[in-house]
């Protein structure tokens, strides 16, 4: 049985169309990237996977359970951290803290300490006087110091300084160890890349794209950087090349995957003097479903 | 002065007109539409000199000095209509003014700065003062609105005795007396680093003003000119048309608007002058509750709203041995009215007390529900509802909390008149008897309660509606008799509905009534509740 169940989710907000018959599966013990523009509908998932949006149709599941019937139960075992973190102004970071532990029901003290000392928070301060960063870091502290099986992370780094930023993929790579699992909706695409081994694209409501990492590469084009010892003629004319080119290092392209056995051979009779060849980057992924209405064989951004 | 400080001043007044002019433009039209329809109706309420001395008479009972200044001499009362509407009418009007003017500035000053936006308009080529500048100018303009809508109207409806220095006069009250407090604000809002603070600072302002003026007026005149309302029910309008009380208030808004302007000038973007402390480092048991949260969220307004309520009490209470000698005085008063009832006349003003007293602590239990719709609206529920929490249990813990309050700030408001009662009559009232004054009334509060949670647990939008209710209610207890409105009309405030004890017999059947509609509500409220999607 899988972890997160999502069949056929549609949300609308009176006219509007939020979700369009979402579908989304996590495993157990799995790391899940959600990706999408602003406004195609992340946030909205998240919040009809937490029982706070009433699904118009279709069906989610936690645990097996129905997010909204069951939402008190399933939230024992999940934990959430809102890519910005709405605090009481008058309570002090480590009140907070407290509170949303009990609130969970479990959760361990001395981690909650290990925690504040690794992401070296002041828990004296009241939250209206913590930065961005430092109310994120109490939403974080929050949901790691719990035992969750779970972990929603929407855009959860918001704020966090590069150092910060490794801590909490530390965290999160901690959790997956201990067979947790991860919904990580995120607009800093290395860090999904890193992280997760599943990924899904949302656009406009709809998943456009679900799938690993490689997968999706496959799916796509290799970047090459060329140096020969004769110029190259015809390679403009080979079918699956693209943005072909030409600067001081030579030749720049990008080629579909199932092409690049006959263009390597093609281009290895001009004499190779360097070749580099890089895998599509997430961006690259991700700009192409950006851009995707206007040009559909896609385009890489430059 | 530099120039460059007030730059960019003209288009921030359009920005903050445009984030405002509902919510003014709501006020200013309620405050002249009750002054003005209120004026038009009292020429026939006190047709001919019978029923103006009556009501001369009334208004020197101490208690109503107390509630309402010191009027004037009797023979005035003859000469125009005028003089009952403003003795029963002015103090409360300024009040609403003032609450208008410091919602309004703290609004435009403090809040927009915690949240952040006037950090983003400094980031522009505007200069340092200029928010505070266009904020003034707005409320200024609103201020001078009434004046001209009150006076120009009340001139305009033509009333026996009243010429047009003195209607314009009476609208100046408002006005200036409205000033007074936005300068008061918006000094407040430099001191205070929040916007909590600012406004919690001059709604205490107003509440001393209120209360000083109060006790001044009973016992000692001198005292009353302390406070800036004991100035402006003294300028007799209508009959002597005194204006120093206006430029004394004219005088001290410039000096708060100036020292306002120069705290503004040399503090930090955020800061205030009141310093912070350092909070705790761990939450207790209690606070780690939902209802120990909610509690705790609402600590200071308790305390507040407590003592404010406790003071309020108290100084009614103070007046009633005043009362007790006045009514003794009046020996065929004092006949008549034992004929009639069973009950003495300090009974029956004691009830007349407690019901817009307990009108006044509802406020605070309504206020409560209301806060969990700003949670809501701050995305702060959310962290309740990602845990394991059932929107029941945080709903009910606010409930629960504000029946809590309903109970202790009757109980406050009681002991409050019970306290100083007993020092100052001849024959005291019992503790029993303030009490069960008091508490006769929870019942209202908490329908008022249940209407609240029904209205939020339905769409959290419309729980602002909580508010016309809540003025309509006040608009019958105070106003009904004046406008004359019918029973059936009546009926629809509970706090009509409710048995005025200790000056009437229990009706435990319309307690009943009122209990059910409360459940009721409360059922409703739940049910959607559990239903709709969270807003924010």
């Amino acid at each position: 049985m899988n972890l997160v169940e999502v069949k056929d989710l549609t949300k609308k907000f009176g006219k509007f169309t939020a979700l369009d018959r979402v579908n989304l599966s996590i495993e157990e013990g799995e790391i899940f990237g959600f990706i999408g523009p602003n406004g195609a509908g992340k946030s909205t998932t998240i919040r009809v996977l937490l029982g706070m949006l009433k699904p118009t149709s279709g069906q989610a599941k936690i645990f097996g359970k129905d997010v909204w019937h069951d939402a008190v139960e399933i939230h024992k075992e999940v934990a959430y951290v809102p890519g910005d973190a709405n605090l009481w102004p008058n309570l002090t970071g480590g009140e907070v803290i407290d509170i949303f532990l009990k609130m969970r029901g479990n959760g361990s003290k001395q981690k909650r300490d290990e925690l504040i000392e690794r992401f070296q928070l002041d828990p004296t301060k009241k939250c209206r006087a913590y930065s961005k960063g430092n109310r994120q870091k109490i939403a974080l502290i929050s949901a790691f110091a719990s035992d969750a099986r779970f972990f929603i992370l929407d855009e959860p780094t918001s704020g966090l300084d590069p150092l910060m930023e490794r801590t909490f993929q530390e965290c999160v790579l901690e959790a997956k160890h201990e067979g947790k699992s991860v919904l990580l909706s995120s607009h800093i695409l290395s860090e999904v890349e890193k992280l997760c081994e599943k990924i899904s694209i949302i656009r406009e409501g709809k998943i456009i794209e679900t799938g690993t990492l490689s997968e999706m590469r496959h799916l796509t084009r290799t970047n090459f950087i060329v140096q020969t010892k004769q110029p190259i003629s015809e390679l403009a004319n080979f079918k699956g090349i693209y943005h072909l080119l030409e600067n001081n290092d030579g030749l720049s392209f990008q080629v579909d995957s199932e092409k690049i056995d006959e263009v390597i051979s093609y281009i290895s009779k001009f004499g190779i003097v360097k070749l580099e060849s890089a895998p599509p980057t997430l961006e690259d992924l991700f700009m192409r479903h950006y851009e995707g209405t206007t040009d559909s064989v896609g385009g890489v951004s430059q | 002065m530099n120039r460059n400080l007030y730059k960019g001043t003209g288009p921030l007044i359009k920005l903050i007109f445009r984030a405002q002019r509902f919510k003014m433009i709501t006020w200013i039209v309620g405050i002249v539409l009750v002054t003005l329809s209120v004026a038009f109706s009292y020429p026939n309420v006190y047709q001919d000199d019978v029923s103006k001395k009556g009501f001369a008479l009334t208004m020197q009972n101490p208690a109503m000095v107390a509630m309402l200044g010191p009027g004037y001499d009797e023979a005035d009362y003859l000469i125009t209509v005028g003089t009952q509407f403003a003795h029963e009418m002015l103090i409360f009007t300024i009040i609403a003014v003032a609450v208008m003017n410091i919602l309004l500035v703290g609004s435009s000053t403090r809040t927009d700065e915690e949240t952040g936006r006037i950090e983003v308009i400094r980031s522009l080529p505007i200069g340092r003062l200029a928010y505070l500048a266009a904020s003034s100018i707005v409320i200024s303009i609103a201020n001078i609105s009434i004046i001209l809508l009150t006076g120009l109207g009340i001139y305009l409806l033509n009333i026996e005795g009243i010429t047009f220095e003195s209607a314009l006069l009476y609208g100046v009250i408002l006005g200036v007396g409205g000033l007074l407090f936005a300068a008061i604000t918006a000094f407040l809002a430099q001191i205070s680093s929040t916007s909590r603070g600012t406004t919690g600072l001059a709604f205490s302002v107003l509440v001393v003003a209120y209360l000083v003026r109060a006790i001044g007026d009973v016992s000692s005149e001198p005292f009353a000119l302390i406070s800036p309302l004991g100035w402006l029910v003294r300028t007799e309008v209508f009959i002597e048309n005194a204006w120093w009380p206006i430029m004394l208030s004219l005088l001290f808004s410039v000096i708060f608007a100036v020292v306002a302007f120069y705290l503004n000038s040399i503090r930090d973007i955020d800061a205030g002058f009141l310093p912070t402390r350092k909070g705790k480092k761990n939450a207790t048991a209690f606070t780690k509750t939902v209802f120990g949260l909610a509690f705790r969220l609402q600590t200071m307004k308790m305390i507040a709203w407590g003592l404010g309520i406790f003071a309020l009490g108290a100084s009614f209470g103070a007046v009633l041995g005043d009362l007790e000698t006045y009514f003794s005085d009046m020996e065929f008063l004092a006949l008549f009215m034992s004929q009639s009832t069973d009950f003495s006349m300090t009974e029956q003003f004691i009830s007349l007390l407690m019901a817009i007293m307990s009108l006044i602590c509802s406020i605070p239990v309504v206020m409560t529900i209301l806060k969990l719709k700003s949670e809501e609206h701050h995305n702060r529920t959310e962290n309740f509802y990602s845990r394991a929490v059932s929107r029941n249990h945080v709903l009910g813990s606010y409930m629960v909390l504000a029946i809590f309050e309903s109970i202790f700030y009757l109980l406050l408001l009681a002991i409050g008149l019970w306290s100083t009662g007993i020092t100052m009559m001849k024959e005291p009232i019992s503790l029993s008897t303030a009490t069960s004054g008091a508490f006769v009334y929870l019942p209202a509060l908490w329908f008022m309660m249940g209407l609240a949670v029904m209205l939020y647990g339905v769409k959290p939008k419309i729980i602002s509606l909580i508010w016309g209710y809540v003025a309509f209610c006040f608009i019958v207890v105070y106003l009904a008799g004046m406008l004359e409105f019918p029973q059936w009309l009546m009926n629809f405030s509970v706090f009509e509905v409710i048995p005025n004890i200790p000056a009437a017999d229990m009706s435990w059947s319309s307690i009943a009534v009122l209990l059910l509609l409360t459940i009721v509500t409360l059922g409703i409220g739940f049910v959607c509740y559990n239903k709709r999607d969270l807003e924010g």
